[in-house]
């Protein structure tokens, strides 16, 4: 039920006062409700739950974080070959 | 899908695994409190690349599983009901109440219809004058946002035919009621990175200094747990208790203001059943009083009802982490997600159904 996926807003839309984006998540698209992320903006990545926009991704955190991992992941490869694979 | 796959990199997630394997020196039990990890962690196999003295129990976070019986008692009489059409998300429909679940109710010829999103339940309230919509609106404080939108939205249009029927459940209460008590065994939390990115980090920072315990917020891809058991592992293993983030693309510190501020808006805390667990002080939401003619009990003027669990279901020490689906008599055999006893069979977070499907139902046959 916490489920939430992250899309890429294509295009934000005003209507009526709500504001809302058509969304894109791989190949599908969905409108979602900005509502709780205002500052939403073309272009960004946002994290949807039951249609609802909950996060703006920190794209910066995210490319920080995913770099350390990596990083980590070469250095640490040996090592793991001693484990299983992931199914 | 970027931000999705990156996550789920395989030489990553080993490479995680392999330093969680090199650092654990002695057991340690942590508990993911998310339905929604618990799955991840099942459907990769996760906790079979981890060291056989690292155990990880299964949580509370499935808000299908903790939706109290009578509530699943509640919507059915009141989808029964002729001028009533019930929305719910969809997990809700196949979850045992009492007697029967909305799914037989539905095909017995209630008008239950399922959503994806609360906001459905207004657009029909609008375009359906003539019938009364009740939306069934459960969650933890990821869902509450949006459903108290719906009741937000709704009265700011002055509808007066939609109402909801609020099973909300909160998070930290049930950490600390967890860690009260004096079965606990769990030494570490992955706190629920979904909850958080609503509500921020400081109400686990509180729970990290009363009871000593290392809390990291998650994620909820393969890498994301990993790295969240790495560094509850490191803590743990250098004797601290500290409040960390792990889902830094997400989570901030303060959550997500506008959303907490339309969920103070329509709700208030207060004391709140959980399905196997029993009433927990102060870990649930209503209506507040300004919303009460949204309020499905009073509408309906519906009796408080107080009814029983099947004798032979576990779920409730499932739930508390005290014990694993595979060890309920029933799993797999008269209890399966076709033919449910409990609810954490039913919903695709709950802990016996992610058993189930994903190879860990040894019953003999």
């Amino acid at each position: 039920m916490c489920l939430a996926i992250p899309g890429q807003i294509i295009e934000v839309q005003e209507m009526g006062g709500l504001r809302s984006a058509r969304v894109r998540f791989g190949g599908i698209v969905r409108r979602v409700n900005l509502s709780f992320v205002p500052e939403a903006a073309n272009g960004d990545y946002v994290m949807v739950h039951v249609g609802f926009a909950i996060s703006l991704i920190d794209r910066l955190e995210a490319e920080r974080t995913y770099q350390l991992l990596q990083e980590m992941g070469g250095i640490e490869e040996e090592l793991a070959s001693a484990i299983p694979d992931l199914p | 899908m970027k931000y999705l796959d990156e996550y789920r990199e395989e030489h990553i997630a080993k490479a995680l695994a392999a330093e969680i394997n090199q650092r654990t020196t002695q057991p340690w039990v942590l508990m993911e409190i998310c339905g929604g990890q618990t799955h991840t962690i099942m459907r990769y196999g996760l906790d079979d690349l981890l060291p056989a003295n690292l155990e990880l129990v299964h949580g509370p976070g499935c808000p299908v599983c903790v939706t109290p019986l009578e509530t699943i008692d509640k919507a059915i009489e009141l989808a029964a009901r002729p001028d009533v059409i019930l929305v719910s998300y969809g997990d809700m429909l196949r979850v045992p109440g009492s007697r029967s679940d909305l799914f037989r109710a539905k095909a017995q010829g209630a008008d239950v219809r399922i959503t994806y999103s609360p906001m459905e339940a207004v657009t029909i309230a609008r375009s359906r004058p003539d019938r009364k919509i009740v939306f069934l609106a459960i969650g933890f404080e990821t869902t509450a946002p949006a459903n108290a939108m719906a009741a937000w939205q709704a009265k700011r249009e002055g509808l007066t035919n939609l109402s909801l029927l609020v099973s909300h459940v909160l998070v930290p209460p049930a950490i600390r009621a967890l860690m009260a008590s004096s079965s606990n065994r769990v030494q570490g939390f992955i706190a629920p990175g979904h909850v958080c990115t609503i509500m921020g980090c400081s109400e686990y920072d509180s729970l990290v200094q009363d009871f000593q315990v290392p809390i990291v917020v998650g994620g909820f891809e393969p890498v994301d747990l990993f790295q969240s058991v790495l560094m509850l592992v490191k803590q743990l293993e250098a004797g601290e208790a500290k409040l960390e983030n792990q889902y830094v693309r997400s989570v901030s510190y303060q959550g997500n203001l506008p959303a907490q501020k339309i969920m103070t808006d329509v709700f208030e805390i207060a004391d709140q059943k959980w399905r196997g667990l029993g009433v927990i002080p102060q870990s649930g939401l209503r209506l507040r009083k300004e919303y009460a003619s949204y309020d499905a009990n009073l509408k309906f003027e519906l009796q408080e009802l107080c009814v029983d669990e099947p004798a032979e279901c576990i779920s409730a020490q499932v739930l508390q982490g005290l014990k694993k689906p595979t060890d309920c008599p029933v799993f797999g055999m008269r209890c399966t997600p076709e033919n449910p006893l409990g609810a954490p069979m039913v919903s695709s977070e709950g802990a016996c159904a992610a058993y189930y499907h994903y190879r860990r139902h040894s019953v003999a046959v």
